[in-house]
């Protein structure tokens, strides 16, 4: 797993196109006056963080380091560690199939499949236009309607592989 | 700020006020449209019915009818649902669409609108929310205000007897008082393991520091399960309440919830009622005029599993990895920075305003000997009413699932039940009628668990429900502990062997050796249990684990590798149903013809098996 961590770290930080320069951004700025700088905020922060840009960028994460005192190391872990922190932006459609029980058990895998076997790419990639993304979510809580998939958060329920379908095609046509 | 008088005060004229909620027989001419705005029904668009409700009332002028959004009602698959008080006509499904026609003949003719009205198992419709047999067998204390008052408004809290038990508990009782009354009570911690929650308490109030905290777990990982989720969006201030009760209970001045940010509405909502005790003056310092103060705040998580261990969720409130810390020493004495800490789960707080003000004798009259009171379930899967039920403790599996559950769809048979999610185990059909409770459940290789629970019906396969877990728990395990890290890796490895048929005899023997030295060596309570599910279905069904590593066959087709979907010709009626469903269109015949699968075609995906009215597909 460690392993794995630091060869993504290396990758990010080589790949110059990932390096937006967010150092003189309102929002951090505005971020920074509304936390305390103490170490206890990192998460909240982040949260913050993951919803404004979609995705928490690597010199996000060094203006945070710096701002917070902790160091870098141990900001990427907490990232790392959280699955709702991402180290990539995701795609401007981002689909997620719940693979909670209720929603297994109704038949949630099928939806997963067909979805990868269109977008022809894996759980937690982006497609390489940028459009789309797949993730596994556990439980939406919305387990009446199961199985149900989302797309940026809103909820297709009771789910069919046609339904799927259908709304690939609308957002593909777009 | 609002004195004790003036608190009162609005809980006298609210209440007049919001009796026709539960009042049925009240002669009023004013009416209630109740909106439920749990997740379920709000992900199918009931915010869009409440805005249409009220349009369509302003445009015609209609006064005395209020339009009002509530907490989840419970029975989730029909919804959206609307309920009509005082006469209390309950609509099922209903659609935005619908609302004119709601307005036009029931508001303005007074007639029911037969069409919406939701059916009973038996078919026939039935009109109000209590002759459903679903809420028949119900016992309502931790969702009491749910679906009944408006959880954004403080004053509806308040009008049903909210911030009472807290008013009790200072002017009243003393610390030790409501610890014993709690205690008395028989009340267990909701979140799973059952300890007593009176107890737990006790154990906080004992140890002395300069600071002490009071935590809310509402990190509700388990997949499949928002009971905790339910009580945050439909009533929030009795969590907050209680907490306070706590508070006061222990010697704490500060609380803090961890909320998964994956419920953006109950964050929301608590956030609301926090404001608006603040302002108030519930919250803050000098509680209805006495010396006590309290604070509470939102910590929100990041989508971690392993966060629901009260250890691990400490660490996450800190702002670091949620990795658990080793016990002892237990939270009561060195929780969140050092300070002794008192963890509930959200449905033990729900609880406690009730214990209080009924008092524990009344509680603890309700359930069985060991366990007390009611538990909330969040009912789902292969049974007809999904959705979130309370029944006291003692109910049986089987009235759960075909009284309350309406039984399985497509006349199926009922397989397994399984409680307790990714550390709980199925309870098969022999077990339908153990009454259930804490001891019960453990009894037969299952546990409680925070109450997520879900139905298979016979196209269910074990070996693949047992390979989905430990997919789940090798994805959340944290990997502090070796056990956990590789053990449930290896687990799963061997169960994937099976699944593909790839897999010997002797692999389930295997597996089961692993599965007994994780429970033994692993450092948290997601370790400990990560096995259960494995276990309990090697326990109860291990012919199908034989018949995957032996014969390679999975009779449900569900394991893809080694099934092939065949219709049976005996029995097939022709009715082409199952080409409808099938997605790939790998089922030939036309009209009166036997269907036939063309195997080439075929993704085995199962859908056809399900659709079978005459189970000839197999």
């Amino acid at each position: 797993m460690e392993n794995e961590g630091k060869l993504e770290y290396t990758k990010i930080v080589e790949n110059e196109e990932n390096k937006v320069c967010k150092c003189k951004d309102k929002f951090l700025e505005n971020l920074f006056k509304i936390y305390q700088p103490i170490k206890d905020n990192l998460i909240q922060m982040l949260n913050e963080i993951q919803d404004h840009y979609g995705y928490v960028p690597m010199d996000v994460q060094k203006e945070l380091s710096e701002f917070l005192k902790v160091p870098m190391a141990e900001i990427y872990g907490v990232v790392t560690f959280y699955s709702r922190f991402t180290l990539k932006p995701k795609g401007k459609y981002s689909i997620s199939v719940c693979l909670g029980t209720a929603c297994y058990v109704k038949g949630a895998q099928k939806i997963m499949d067909r979805l990868q076997e269109r977008l022809k790419i894996g759980e937690g990639e982006t497609t390489e236009d940028g459009k789309f993304s797949i993730e596994a979510q556990r439980c939406v809580g919305a387990c009446g309607l199961a199985p149900v998939f989302t797309v940026n958060g809103k909820v297709y329920g009771k789910a069919t592989v046609k339904l799927l379908d259908s709304v690939l095609d609308e957002l593909e046509g777009k | 700020m609002k004195t004790l008088e003036e608190i009162n005060k609005i809980r006298e004229e609210k209440r007049k006020e919001l009796d026709l909620r539960v009042n049925t027989k009240l002669d009023t001419r004013e009416k209630h449209i109740l909106v439920c705005h749990g997740t379920g029904c709000t992900s199918s668009c009931s915010p869009e019915i409440l805005e249409t409700f009220r349009k369509i009332l302003k445009e015609k002028n209609i006064e005395n009818v209020r339009v009002i959004k509530t907490g989840c009602f419970g029975l989730c698959a029909k919804g959206p649902i609307v309920i009509i008080r005082p006469e209390d006509t309950f609509y099922a499904m209903v659609k935005p669409s619908d609302c004119e026609e709601i307005i036009q003949k029931h508001i303005i003719e007074g007639e029911v609108v037969q069409r919406l009205l939701c059916k009973d198992i038996d078919g026939k419709k039935v009109q109000s929310l209590d002759e459903l047999t679903f809420y028949k067998k119900q016992k309502r204390i931790a969702l009491k205000n749910c679906g009944v008052i408006n959880p954004e408004e403080i004053d509806e809290y308040i009008a049903f007897d909210g911030y009472k038990a807290l008013e009790k508990v200072l002017k009243e009782m003393t610390p030790d008082e409501v610890i014993a009354e709690v205690s008395k009570s028989g009340l267990r911690g909701r979140g799973g393991a059952g300890f007593p929650t009176g107890k737990k308490w006790e154990l906080t109030k004992v140890n002395e520091a300069d600071q002490k905290y009071v935590v809310c777990n509402a990190d509700e990982g388990d997949p499949g399960a928002f009971m905790d989720r339910s009580i945050l969006e439909g009533d929030p201030h009795s969590v907050l309440e209680a907490m306070m009760i706590a508070g006061y209970a222990i010697g704490a001045t500060k609380g803090f919830i961890y909320v998964r940010a994956e419920y953006p509405i109950a964050v929301k909502r608590f956030q609301i009622a926090i404001d608006q005790a603040r302002e108030y003056g519930i919250l803050g310092k000098n509680i209805f005029g006495t010396d006590f103060e309290f604070d509470v705040e939102i910590r929100l998580g990041a989508g971690a599993f392993v966060c629901g261990e009260e250890t691990a969720l400490l660490e996450s409130i800190e702002g670091k990895r949620g990795q658990p810390r080793v016990k002892p020493p237990y939270p009561a004495v060195a929780g969140l920075w050092g300070k002794p800490t008192l963890i509930n789960n959200v449905e033990t707080y729900a609880n406690i305003t009730r214990i209080i003000l009924n008092g524990a004798d009344w509680y603890s009259s309700i359930g069985t000997e060991n366990s007390k009171g009611t538990k909330v379930f969040a009912l789902g899967g292969n049974v007809n009413n999904i959705g979130l039920v309370e029944v006291p403790m003692g109910t049986t599996l089987r009235e759960i699932v075909y009284d309350i559950g309406g039984g399985i769809p497509n006349n199926r048979d009922f397989k397994a039940a399984q409680t307790g999610g990714p550390s709980g185990g199925c309870i098969p059909a022999q077990y339908l009628d153990t009454p259930i409770d804490y001891e019960s459940l453990k009894e037969i290789g299952s546990m409680m668990g925070s109450g997520g629970m879900i139905i298979m019906d016979d196209t269910k396969c074990m070996v693949n429900l047992s390979k989905f877990y430990l997919e789940f728990t090798v994805s959340e395990s944290c990997g502090k502990c070796t056990p956990c890290r590789i053990g449930t890796k290896r687990m799963l490895e061997i169960l994937e062997k099976l699944c593909n048929g790839k897999g010997e005899l002797e692999d389930i023997d295997k597996l089961e050796k692993l599965a007994h030295n994780i429970i033994k060596s692993s450092v948290c309570g997601l370790g400990q249990t990560a096995p259960n599910p494995v276990l309990s279905s090697l326990k109860y069904f291990r012919d199908e684990f034989i018949e995957h590593a032996v014969d390679k066959n999975c009779r449900t087709k569900e394991c893809k590798a080694i099934s092939k979907i065949m219709i049976n010709q005996d029995i097939c009626k022709s009715c082409g149903l199952c080409q409808k469903v099938c997605p790939v269109g790998a089922i030939k015949g036309e009209l009166r013809d036997k269907r036939e699968i063309d195997q080439t075609k075929c993704i085995k995906c199962g859908t056809c098996l399900a659709s079978c009215p005459f189970k000839a597909i197999n």
